[in-house]
């Protein structure tokens, strides 16, 4: 155990603070996650010229191309956190796309999209899940039948987030239905302008339009189109969802999200009394700071994992079904401090940070579900981590002839 | 940047589950909750000849000058292993106190506690979570008057560090006149508590830190914390083992979802929180400025986490886990007691928001 770090990270620190104290006239107000404005395109490239952004991808695919190093990449998280400065664009394209085609695209394929998916020219959105195949995504019945040198796709996919404003698709679609369930499956790239795709907004109970359901009726796409060999995209899926788990549930958004509610009880007064003046509430903050400063150091335990090449075995696993759940609870007091004020929304008076806590005390159940839910989670954690039996599978799942 | 045990200390936890799974197997824990005997001198013994008796104690005393988070190593093998032990008093508070002290009380006492001669008793309850039942200690021209409730360790205790109400410690000799030892029975049958009652008893002040209470609080609250840790790990492993080979409806009854999401809701709460105790007993080691807070979270956090693992744990090994044939109790009390010692988790966690300058 040493948390302390060595001059040459410190040195990188410094280099970090200092890019930040010099840029700080360069930051752009809001990054979001649609098509990025020209502001956020410059410093997204600001970025991955000083390897901020993209830092380990290689050069020739238009990345920074430095080594892995994980102490160095979260050096650079917790920098950006502390000067409040927007980090690099972190769209599924960048997030998920881009590490799945460096694991196992073409030489084309990472030659094509790698590049302008990093510097923000091309928006990506992801077609995974369907009204029939959530956490048993490996039902999925989108069709592509063959025609010629194209696929002609037909099917239905949710919870698209980003598709409004995408203008590429990586998708996975049955081509092969004769064979078993896991092995039908390919991964394809294809244009969101292609014809026979509509786009319908799918409002959520925050009021808003988070996601998308994307409808495909005779969509053409080459064959070319697909990434990593026909049949075998569940395995290419699989390598993108362990980036998607990985995101989720990150720790410096909870400790972040505490540092708000405690400033938010030392300066809020309910009947003339400060919120922290309350023993209940203090309490509750009590339990929750615990609970912050645990996933904080697992953390830090897996990164050592990361660092050390060691397996990081249940620490790692029950991150995405603690973290969330964590994320949600810390919402969920934050409403409760504020008691009326914290039903509140939209554009009322009295509204506090926005409405942000009532936002997120609703969207974040959505990602205790979305990802793999937490029951999903609890499966992984008990067959993968402890070594209990799994379900005994129906004899019916084994081929999906005639699903579509 | 390392958040690891180091390679030393990984094969210092190997050794100690060895030595306890020899020393310590459940039958010995049965046969030491069944006879009242009052310290389990073979266990000791064998921890002593690890070097669980020195890990705090200085080279120049006999000890090995090692630090919190290998004391807490200790602390959670002895949970796994439910195993009787004087570790809490004699190795980590008694030592931690001692040290506060002048060098002739140091020379006089930690050669034996590090070679696991002496047994000490720690009778800090009152200073720390407050006095019950009319306890405190005053003390006045080198006497002790009052009584102390849940002293640790206190069976046949060769010494005694006292926390007088005014927050002073003091050293008192196993064998002082005046001084009366009552054994109080809890549910935790593979501790032993006392209570001292002290009538004009003779005893030497220690020339304790200004901080020198606190100091023990901390350090007992991140061993009570690891020893929680250690018997959630136990009843974890105890839980999925009879999961997989207990048989309903024709299969294993950890094949249902219903069972096995209570094991990994037991292991999602266990993992953090052992990140938790490894850093507190880290950062009280290292004088870091949020080592009592990490302290005090880690105590009540697994206090917390303690109860549900013991409930949930016994829950899956359905009727068998309320018997005593399978003796999964020793290890539900034993979390019990790690709960309410040196203060329950409610009154833990004002500490902490009066440690931030919340309270």
């Amino acid at each position: 155990m040493d948390l302390t770090l060595s001059p040459d990270y410190e040195a990188f620190r410094d280099e970090v603070r200092a890019f930040l104290d010099a840029h700080r006239g360069d930051y752009p107000t809001a990054m979001g996650v649609e098509r990025p404005r020209a502001d956020i395109l410059a410093w997204q490239n600001l970025l991955i010229e000083h390897g901020y952004a993209a830092r380990t991808v290689p050069t020739e695919y238009g990345g920074h191309g430095a080594e892995p190093d994980v102490l160095k990449s979260r050096i650079i998280a917790e920098e950006f956190t502390r000067a409040r400065a927007p980090g690099g664009l972190a769209g599924q394209g960048i997030s998920m796309l881009v590490p799945t085609l460096l694991e196992v695209g073409s030489e084309e394929q990472k030659r094509r999209w790698i590049e302008p998916t990093l510097k923000g020219e091309i928006v990506w959105c992801q077609g995974y899940s369907e009204p029939g195949a959530g956490s048993d995504l490996a039902a999925l019945k989108t069709r592509a039948t063959e025609d010629g040198e194209d696929f002609l796709i037909n099917g239905q996919k949710i919870w698209t987030s980003t598709a409004h404003a995408a203008d590429m698709i990586f998708c996975l679609v049955r081509t092969e239905p004769d064979a078993p369930k896991h092995a039908g499956i390919s991964y394809l790239l294809f244009p969101m302008t292609t014809p026979g795709i509509e786009v319908r907004p799918l409002k959520t109970m925050t009021g808003h339009s988070e996601f998308n359901e994307v409808f495909f009726t005779d969509v053409r796409v080459p064959k070319t189109s697909v990434v990593g060999g026909r049949g075998q995209g569940w395995f290419v899926a699989n390598a993108t969802l362990k980036h998607e788990r990985g995101m989720l549930g990150d720790p410096n958004a909870a400790e972040q999200r505490l540092q708000a509610i405690i400033a938010l009880m030392r300066e809020e007064t309910v009947g003339g009394e400060r919120l922290m003046a309350n023993p209940v509430l203090r309490d509750r903050l009590m339990r929750l700071q615990a609970r912050v400063m645990a996933m904080k150091f697992n953390g830090m335990r897996t990164l050592t994992s990361a660092m050390t090449g060691a397996p990081a075995g249940m620490a790692a696993l029950v991150v995405k079904l603690q973290g969330c759940e964590l994320n949600h609870q810390l919402a969920a007091f934050a409403i409760d401090i504020l008691g009326e004020l914290g039903v509140l929304y939209e554009d009322s008076p009295h509204l506090r940070a926005h409405g942000s806590w009532q936002q997120r005390y609703m969207f974040d159940l959505g990602l205790i579900i979305g990802g793999g839910t937490a029951q999903i989670q609890k499966n992984i954690i008990a067959e993968r981590g402890l070594g209990l039996p799994r379900e005994p599978k129906p004899a019916s799942d084994a081929v999906m002839r005639g699903a579509a | 940047m390392e958040f690891a045990l180091s390679a030393d200390q990984r094969q210092f936890q190997e050794s100690l589950d060895r030595t306890l799974e020899r020393l310590s197997p459940l039958s010995r824990v049965r046969r030491f909750a069944d006879e009242t005997e009052p310290v389990a001198r073979d266990v000791w013994r064998g921890l002593a000849d690890l070097g669980a008796a020195a890990v705090l104690i200085p080279e120049a005393h006999g000890g090995l000058g090692l630090t919190l988070l290998d004391a807490a190593l200790v602390a959670e093998a002895l949970g796994r292993f439910a195993a009787p032990s004087p570790f809490l008093g004699s190795a980590v508070l008694a030592p931690l106190a001692l040290l506060q002290g002048s060098d002739a009380q140091q020379a006089r006492w930690l050669p034996k506690l590090a070679a696991g001669e002496a047994i000490a008793g720690v009778a800090i309850a009152e200073a720390v979570a407050g006095a019950r039942d009319g306890g405190g200690v005053t003390a006045s021209g080198g006497k002790l008057n009052g009584k102390a409730l849940f002293v640790i360790d206190a069976a046949e205790a060769d010494l005694f560090i006292v926390a007088d109400t005014a927050r002073a410690l003091h050293l008192v000799d196993g064998g002082a006149a005046g001084l009366t030892r009552i054994p109080l029975a809890s549910i935790d049958l593979t501790r032993r508590l006392g209570e001292l009652r002290f009538e004009d008893t003779p005893a030497e002040p220690l020339d304790a830190r200004p901080d020198g209470l606190q100091r023990l609080r901390d350090a007992g609250w991140a061993m009570l914390a690891a020893d929680a840790l250690g018997a959630c790990d136990a009843m974890l492993a105890k839980a999925v083992a009879y999961a997989q080979e207990r048989q309903q409806f024709g299969r294993a009854i950890g094949s249902f979802q219903a069972v096995k999401h209570l094991c990994a809701e037991m292991a999602a709460e266990i993992e953090p929180a052992r990140s938790l105790v490894w850093y507190a007993a880290y950062a009280l080691s290292e004088g870091l400025d949020d080592g009592p807070l990490a302290a005090a979270h880690a105590k009540a956090h697994l206090s917390e986490i303690g109860r549900f693992v013991a409930r949930t744990a016994t829950e899956v090994h359905g009727g068998m886990g309320i018997t005593d044939l399978l003796g999964l109790h020793y290890w539900f009390k034993r979390i019990g007691l790690d709960r309410q010692l040196l203060g329950g988790p409610e009154r833990v966690r004002h500490l902490a928001a009066v440690m931030q300058g919340f309270a």
